[in-house]
C-alpha cells in the first residue's frame, strides 16, 4: 500500500513537474519571440528611418545608401516570422507587448499584412536607388502596410 | 394680483416657447444655395477624404474598396450611450438616395434631419459647421456615385434622458462654437488648415477634451483628451507638445511615419488613409496650422 501511494504521488509530482517545466520553457519561449519580434521592427524602423528622412528633406538624397536600406528592409520583411507570434504572447497573456488577441482570431489576414508589408518593402527596394522622386512615391505604400497591421492588431500605447 | 398673475404666466409662456424653440432645428435659409455651381463629383471626393466620411459609416471591418460602400452599422460607445453610423450610400430606400443637396448642408452644417430633428452630436456637425455649401455641394454629387446598400440603419442605444432628441437644441445653442477658434486674418496655407482641422477634418473631435454635457472645451484646444473609444489617450498636438518640424507633420499625415519610424496604428491610421489622397498642399497646411494653434502644456 505504501509503495503504491508512493508510485502515485512520484507518478503524480513528475506529471507536475513536466508541465511545470513546459510551463517555463512556454514562457521562455514567449519572452523570446516577444524580444525577436521587436528587434525586428527596430531593424525596420532604423532602414526605414534613413528612406524617410531623404524622402522628407531632412537628410540629402544618397542613391547607393538609399539602395542598402531599402534592400535591407525587403529582406528583412520576408524573413520567415511562423516562430515570432506564438499562442500566449498577446497583450491579455503577458504585459511586455502590444500585440492583441485579435491577430490569432485572424491569422489569416495577418499573414496577408505580412505579405502586403514584404511586398510595399520589395516594390521601394525596385526604386529607392533609382531617384528621389521614385523613392518619394513609394513611401505612402510602405507606411500604410505598416499601419493596417497596426490598426487592426496593436494597441494604443497608453 | 391679477396683474401679478398675468406676468407670471407671459413669463412662463416665453420660457417654454424658448424651450419649444429648441426641440426642432431651424433649416438653413434657402437662397444662400441659390447662387451655387452644380455639385462637382471630382471635387467631392477631395471633401469625402477630407471629411473622413468612409472611416465611420463604412461597415464595421471595411477595408480597401468595401470602405465606399458606407452602409453604416459602426458602433461609438460614449458616456451618453452607443450611437450607430447610418447608412449613408445612395440607396433611396435604406440610405440618403432621396436627400437633395440642402439636405445634406442641413445635417452637416445644422445637425438637422430632413424631418426637422436633430441629430447627435457624434456626428461632428459642430466641425462641419465650417463645411462651404460649395464643399456640401461636390460632396453630395460625390456621394451619389457611390454602390447603394441596402443594411437599415440601426436605432442607437441611448437611454433617458439623453434618448429625448429635441433637448439637443438646448446642447446646440450652449456647446456649438461660434466661428473659428484660431481667429485672425490668416495667410492662405494656415487659412487652408484652419478649415480642414477645425473643420472638415474635424480633428478637435478627438484632440479636444469635452465636458460633463460632451461639449468641447474650445479654450483647450487640441491639448490632448481621454481616447473616445476608452483605451488609452489622444496626445497633445499644440506646439507646446508637438515638438515635430512641419516636414514630420507633412510626411506622418502621408505615411503614418512618426519622426523615430514608429507607424500609427488605431484611429490616426484611418486618418493618414484619408489625409494620404489628399494633395500635399492639404498636409501642408495642416501641418502649418498646427504650428499655429496655441501652446497648451
Amino acid at each position: 500500500m505504501k509503495k503504491l501511494t508512493a508510485l502515485i504521488l512520484g507518478l503524480g509530482l513528475a506529471a507536475g513537474a513536466t508541465g511545470l517545466a513546459q510551463a517555463q520553457d512556454n514562457s521562455k519561449m514567449v519572452e523570446d519571440a516577444i524580444k525577436a519580434r521587436k528587434a525586428q521592427m527596430q531593424l525596420y524602423a532604423f532602414n526605414l528611418g534613413l528612406l524617410g528622412d531623404m524622402a522628407k528633406g531632412a537628410l540629402a538624397y544618397d542613391a547607393s545608401a538609399a539602395a542598402a536600406a531599402s534592400n535591407n528592409l525587403a529582406m528583412l520583411a520576408s524573413l520567415d516570422q511562423s516562430r515570432l507570434w506564438p499562442q500566449g504572447s498577446d497583450n491579455m497573456s503577458v504585459d511586455n507587448t502590444r500585440t492583441l488577441p485579435d491577430l490569432w482570431d485572424n491569422i489569416d489576414d495577418a499573414i496577408a499584412k505580412g505579405r502586403a508589408t514584404a511586398e510595399a518593402a520589395s516594390a521601394m527596394a525596385a526604386v529607392a536607388g533609382t531617384g528621389l522622386e521614385a523613392l518619394q512615391g513609394q513611401m505612402g505604400a510602405l507606411g500604410g502596410s505598416c499601419g493596417a497591421c497596426h490598426k487592426a492588431y496593436r494597441a494604443p500605447a497608453n | 394680483m391679477l396683474g401679478k398673475l398675468a406676468v407670471v404666466i407671459g413669463l412662463a409662456g416665453l420660457g417654454l416657447g424658448a424651450a419649444l424653440a429648441f426641440t426642432r432645428s431651424p433649416a438653413l435659409p434657402a437662397e444662400q444655395f441659390a447662387q451655387l455651381q452644380p455639385g462637382d463629383a471630382a471635387r467631392g471626393e477631395q471633401v469625402f477624404w477630407a471629411a473622413g466620411c468612409a472611416s465611420c459609416h463604412s461597415a464595421p471591418g471595411a477595408t480597401g474598396a468595401a470602405k465606399l460602400v458606407l452602409a453604416g452599422g459602426r458602433a461609438f460607445e460614449t458616456a451618453f450611450g452607443t450611437f450607430y453610423a447610418p447608412n449613408i450610400s445612395p440607396d433611396p430606400v435604406a440610405g440618403i438616395g432621396g436627400w437633395r443637396p440642402v439636405d445634406l448642408a442641413n445635417a452637416m452644417l445644422a445637425g438637422r434631419a430632413p424631418d426637422g430633428s436633430h441629430y447627435y452630436p457624434a456626428f461632428p456637425y459642430a466641425a462641419y459647421q465650417h463645411a462651404t455649401l460649395q464643399d456640401v455641394a461636390d460632396l453630395s454629387a460625390y456621394l451619389a456615385t457611390l454602390p447603394h446598400d441596402p443594411t437599415p440603419t440601426r436605432d442607437h442605444d441611448v437611454g433617458f434622458p439623453f434618448s429625448i432628441r429635441a433637448g439637443l437644441g438646448l446642447w446646440k445653442a450652449a456647446f456649438m462654437p461660434r466661428g473659428w477658434v484660431v481667429t485672425g486674418d490668416l495667410p492662405p496655407d494656415v487659412a487652408r488648415g484652419r478649415y480642414l482641422v477645425e473643420g472638415l477634418g474635424h480633428c478637435g473631435e478627438c484632440h479636444t477634451p469635452r465636458n460633463i454635457a460632451g461639449g468641447l472645451q474650445t479654450t483647450r484646444w487640441l491639448n490632448g483628451a481621454p481616447n473616445p473609444n476608452g483605451r488609452g489617450t489622444v496626445p497633445n498636438i499644440t506646439p507646446a507638445a508637438l515638438d515635430w518640424s512641419s516636414a514630420d507633420i507633412v510626411a506622418y499625415l502621408e505615411t503614418g511615419f512618426t519622426p523615430e519610424y514608429d507607424s500609427a496604428g488605431g484611429h490616426m491610421a484611418e486618418v493618414v488613409e484619408n489625409y494620404a489622397k489628399l494633395p500635399a498642399q492639404d498636409r501642408a497646411a495642416v501641418a502649418a496650422y498646427l504650428k499655429r494653434v496655441a501652446p497648451q502644456p
